[in-house]
């Protein structure tokens, strides 16, 4: 096995036993993403000498015992929304091309003190606009698996990053599956955290009442580990909850001990008392056949350890797409309004007047998937408008969460794919947004209700790409969803 | 056809209609830190020296709520009898200009945190009630400087997120004079309840004008037009009488008021037309995101209602009728909170509460003296206190040029110093010298008296010694007495003060004076 195949879990054994030094890994990081990036695609930004200052003062740290956290001297990078002290933060765009932030955000300066190395800045979609990450400024990201595809969005340079071995760990960010979709399409792990469990601050806003940001890792106890050190209340996030919750990481351990266990009878009864729907929305004709199967089949696995699976309707999905993209475009429009040329980000050069500067700063600056959803938002919420589109989606909003919380009274978790598909060909849907949008469908009502939600692989298509299998559980409910996963993950390993 | 401006054609004019005035008031907080921020909110300070990444709206970054602007948003609305509810919302105001760092205003829609009050006023020996509609909080924007010079433009942030209210009022008000007598009164709230400051030339009270006109008798209000940039209360008076005017002179030759925006040229003493009601900003307000609505503890209400002092008006009721003050000094002495405190607590009416400036600006620097307020209270010449605030006390201020909360001794010491001077301790011209010390040491008037032996000299064996020897030393002017030429004796007086520093009991030095000569 090569060192780049490892988990977080198993680096920082091997940390931890110095059989190798946080120095070492790091420049072989750098090297391999020197090797492979040209073909992947993945990284904006690499930081090569912060992150072998840094690997340097981890081992010291390290050496000195200062950090007793797994994520000590492991390499990891960052999706490019997430704003970095001294770095550039582009969001993909022209629009921030030049910005360098003067602050972390809460979740970087969370993961440095737990001694994480961060070895660069990670492609996107623009502004996180996309599934893709074609709508990046700056360049495609390749599938790894297939480097025809794409590695889905917006969060795809984070997922082809950890699929293609050129980080131990990332971080992306989900506001309709942004973290989720990407995992999916190149067989990743990714967890897009219940709204309020992880600091905003220091995101790059999209829409800011779904955008969450979030771990994609190589398995489940990884993403437990990275999940433990990010989450909690911070005091520049308003929207930031103060919710008590266990080491994840150690609550895997513990029933991992129990599973390993000889005895079928505890095995067999290890997800007793789980409810799991499936709504049958998420496995209807729109699905893939395959992806249908692939779902059934981890049903299935899930019945074979105790879980009680049963298909359920959600009717209200009708309504998730329109509900979600009118009530993000709107934030959007508002949110994207500071990038106006004057403090900070590209800055048209030649202008006339005031307004003449706006137009030619925002129309050079921003692409067309950016400027078509502040276009769309700013029109849901324009006067004449807003009853018809944007108080209507509060209100789908309203009856979205409570057919939802409605169901989680009878399931401990929901499941389904993450995707009706799996990954497409680059320039396959560029011309066709509305399609793009539509493969969202199962991702988005996740964002809308504010609920936690992890894709892990399930299988292979007949083209033999990944498939993720979706969970989702109740606000704050963490815990069941990520042993679910890892119990899938570890019968699927076998 | 024109119209002939002469006088007594225009008040002719102004009597054939009505007028409605509403206001849309801006006082800044005077909280120590920014609304989502913690930077200061102090006044002045090189351009963009108080602002950091959040007030900037720099990417990534997150308003947070700064819970004192909440209570003092409630407070301006408890001190004006607006209904309160129990929970905040913020909302998104959007449009572009350069001095909006985000491209929105935080600021308050549907459910602003105050409304349906009132504010009562006395024009011309009748009490009127002015209606508040609504009161809001929100966040200040930046400020734009011109070079003329240079011909650029620079975009300052120290006053983005400075947390403002505004306060809107119905169109209640009838003319200049009663829309500067509701802003006096409003200012004088604002101030006496300490959350605003309201120094116009700061920027931190300013006010739009709605007016509108209408025959006399007319049920139905006109279009109105909205006047802007107004820094003065003598430019808004001017405003709004050329405003009249105008929209007068306009019906009168027939043409339709057209719904407004103007902005006021104080030099030339005109408005010109900003923008047109089809050409007003569309702000797509909608709830603000980043910040979730914040319900109200009761009890925490509760707390800021009952921190809401007594008002001027009603102080100065309470000075007249039951400390039998004159209205003019009831007036004076109410004319601010500092100074109304002070004189409450050199009276024993009330002690400065430690609650008061904690959030504020610097530390109080009274709270400390709280004793013995009782014993004060019993024995105080309030008439007498009265004056030496509104004469000596203001005096020094000005001659020192420093502020009521400079002053460093305790409101009680004064009480004490007419209480000496009254019981002939000392005499009244010590007593303005000693004044005069307070204020640069804080001490206890009793204790500079004792200090430099200020006190009034009334021993008998002593007054008689320096007695005969003025009179030993001056047999002149004695002599010219005696021979009746009185103006001698004040000399001699004049001679005795010196040489006891002007500390000599005066009734009993003269007494003593004479019956000296009278022996001889």
């Amino acid at each position: 096995m090569e060192l780049y195949q490892y988990t977080i879990h198993e680096l920082s054994r091997m940390i931890k036993l110095k059989e190798i030094g946080v120095y070492e890994l790091t420049k072989y990081f750098l090297n391999r993403i020197k090797e492979k990036d040209s073909k992947i695609g993945a990284y904006i930004t690499i930081t090569e000498e912060e992150a072998l200052k840094r690997a340097e003062e981890v081992q010291k740290g390290i050496d000195r015992g200062e950090f007793n956290s797994l994520l000590a001297g492991i390499p990891m990078a960052l999706k490019d929304n997430i704003c970095t002290m001294g770095i550039p933060t582009t969001c993909a765009s022209r629009m921030l091309s030049n910005f360098v932030p003067p602050y972390n955000a809460t979740v970087v300066e969370k993961l440095y003190q737990n001694g994480a190395v961060l070895l660069g800045k990670l492609n996107m979609d623009e502004f996180a606009m996309g599934s893709s990450t074609e709508s990046s400024y700056f360049k495609i990201t390749k599938n790894p698996v297939d480097p025809e595809r794409v590695p889905g969005g917006s969060s795809g340079g984070s997922a082809a990053a950890v699929a293609a071995g050129e980080a131990v760990y990332a971080l992306g960010s989900d506001t309709g599956g942004s973290i989720r979709q990407p995992a999916s399409y190149c067989g990743v792990v990714g967890l897009k955290p219940t709204y309020g469990a992880v600091s905003r601050f220091g995101l790059v806003a999209y829409a800011s009442s779904f955008d969450q940001i979030g771990p994609i890792t190589k398995d489940v106890l990884d993403c437990a580990i990275v999940f433990n050190a990010i989450a909690g209340k911070d005091e520049f996030d308003a929207t930031s909850s103060d919710f008590k919750h266990p080491d994840y990481a150690e609550e895997l351990n513990n029933l991992y001990n129990r599973y390993c266990c000889e005895n079928e009878c505890i095995k067999s009864g290890i997800l007793k008392g789980i409810k799991i729907g499936i709504p049958r929305e998420f496995i209807d004709d729109g699905v893939d056949e395959d992806v249908r199967k692939a779902i059934l089949k981890a049903a299935k696995i899930f019945e074979s350890l105790g879980a009680e699976c049963e298909e359920f309707s959600l009717p209200i999905m009708e309504y998730v797409i329109p509900t979600y993209y009118i009530i993000a475009f709107a934030e959007a429009s508002s949110n994207l309004a500071r990038y106006d040329g004057i403090k900070f980000g590209y800055r048209a050069e030649k202008f006339e007047d005031l307004m003449d500067f706006y137009k030619t700063t925002r129309s050079e600056g921003f692409g067309i998937e950016v400027k078509r959803r502040i276009l769309l938002g700013t029109y849901v919420l324009s006067s004449g408008y807003y009853d018809a589109y944007y108080k209507k989606a509060l209100k789908a909003r309203t009856l979205i969460s409570r057919d939802f919380n409605k169901a989680f009274e009878k399931y401990n978790v929901i499941m389904g794919p993450v995707t009706p598909d799996t990954a497409f060909k680059i320039g396959e849907k560029t011309d066709d947004p509305i399609k793009m949008y539509m493969g969202d469908i199962f991702t988005v009502p996740v964002n809308i209700v504010g609920l936690p939600a992890i894709s892990i692989p399930c299988g292979k298509d007949r083209n033999n790409l990944p498939i993720g299998l979706q969970l989702i559980g109740k606000h704050f409910d963490e815990k069941t969803i990520l042993k679910a996963a890892f119990l899938f993950e570890k019968v699927v390993l076998e | 056809m024109s119209v002939n401006l002469d006088k007594a054609k225009l008040d002719y004019l102004r009597e054939k209609y009505e007028v409605a005035i509403g206001l849309e008031v801006h006082a800044e907080l005077s909280t120590k830190t920014k609304i989502f921020c913690s930077c200061t909110t102090e006044f002045g300070g090189s351009p963009n020296t108080h602002c950091c990444p959040i007030c900037m709206g720099m990417p990534g970054t997150l308003p947070v709520l700064n819970k004192k602007v909440v209570e003092y948003g409630m407070k301006a609305g408890y001190a004006t009898n607006c209904k309160i509810l129990n929970f905040t919302k913020q909302d998104r105001k959007n449009y572009f200009y350069p001095d909006l760092p985000k491209g929105y205003q935080i600021s308050q829609y549907d459910l602003p945190i105050c409304r349906e009050g009132y504010v009562e006023i006395d024009v011309q020996g009748r009490r009127k009630k002015i209606r508040i509609t609504r009161i809001h909080i929100e966040e200040d924007a930046g400020k734009l400087v011109h070079d003329e010079l240079t011909h650029r433009t620079i975009a300052d942030y120290n006053r983005a997120g400075v947390p403002l209210i505004e306060i809107v009022t119905e169109p209640d008000l009838s003319s200049a004079e009663e829309t500067i007598i509701f802003l006096e009164k409003l200012k004088s709230i604002l101030q006496f309840i300490d959350v605003s400051d309201c120094k116009m030339q700061e920027g931190s009270l300013r006010a739009d004008v709605n007016i509108s006109i209408r025959p006399k008798g007319s049920k139905n209000l006109g279009t109105r037009t909205e006047t802007k940039n107004l820094n003065s209360f003598k430019s808004i008076s001017r405003a709004i009488e050329a405003e009249i005017m105008r929209q007068i002179m306009e019906v009168e030759n027939g043409r339709e008021i057209i719904q407004e925006t103007r902005r006021w040229d104080d030099e030339k003493g005109v408005s010109y037309s900003m923008r047109s009601k089809e050409e007003e900003h569309d702000y797509r307000y909608f709830p603000e995101p980043d910040l979730p609505p914040v319900i109200f503890n009761e009890v925490w209400m509760e707390r800021v209602k009952s921190s809401v002092p007594e008002l001027p008006e009603a102080r100065k009721k309470k000075y007249m009728k039951k400390y039998n003050l004159p209205e003019y000094d009831a007036d004076i002495l109410t004319s601010s909170r500092e100074l109304s405190d002070f004189f409450e607590e050199a009276i024993g009416e009330k002690s400065r509460t430690a609650d008061r400036k904690t959030e504020g600006r610097g530390e109080s620097k009274t709270g400390k003296y709280e004793n013995n307020i009782a014993e004060v209270a019993t024995t105080v010449n309030v008439k007498a206190i009265s004056n030496w605030i509104m004469g000596d006390l203001l005096r020094i201020l000005k001659d020192r040029n420093i502020e009521i909360s400079d002053v460093t001794f305790s409101p009680k010491y004064l009480a004490k110093l007419v209480t000496m001077i009254d019981k002939g301790v000392i005499n009244a011209n010590t007593g303005k010298k000693v004044f005069e010390k307070m204020f640069d040491s804080g001490k206890d008037p009793e204790i500079i008296v004792k200090e430099e032996c200020l006190e009034i000299i009334t021993d008998e064996s002593y007054l008689l010694e320096i007695v005969k020897k003025v009179v030993e030393q001056n047999p002149k002017s004695v002599a010219d007495y005696k021979n009746g030429k009185e103006k001698s004796f004040s000399f001699l007086m004049g001679q005795l003060m010196k040489e006891t520093k002007g500390k000599a009991d005066p009734q009993l030095a003269r007494k003593y004076l004479i019956d000296v000569i009278n022996t001889l």
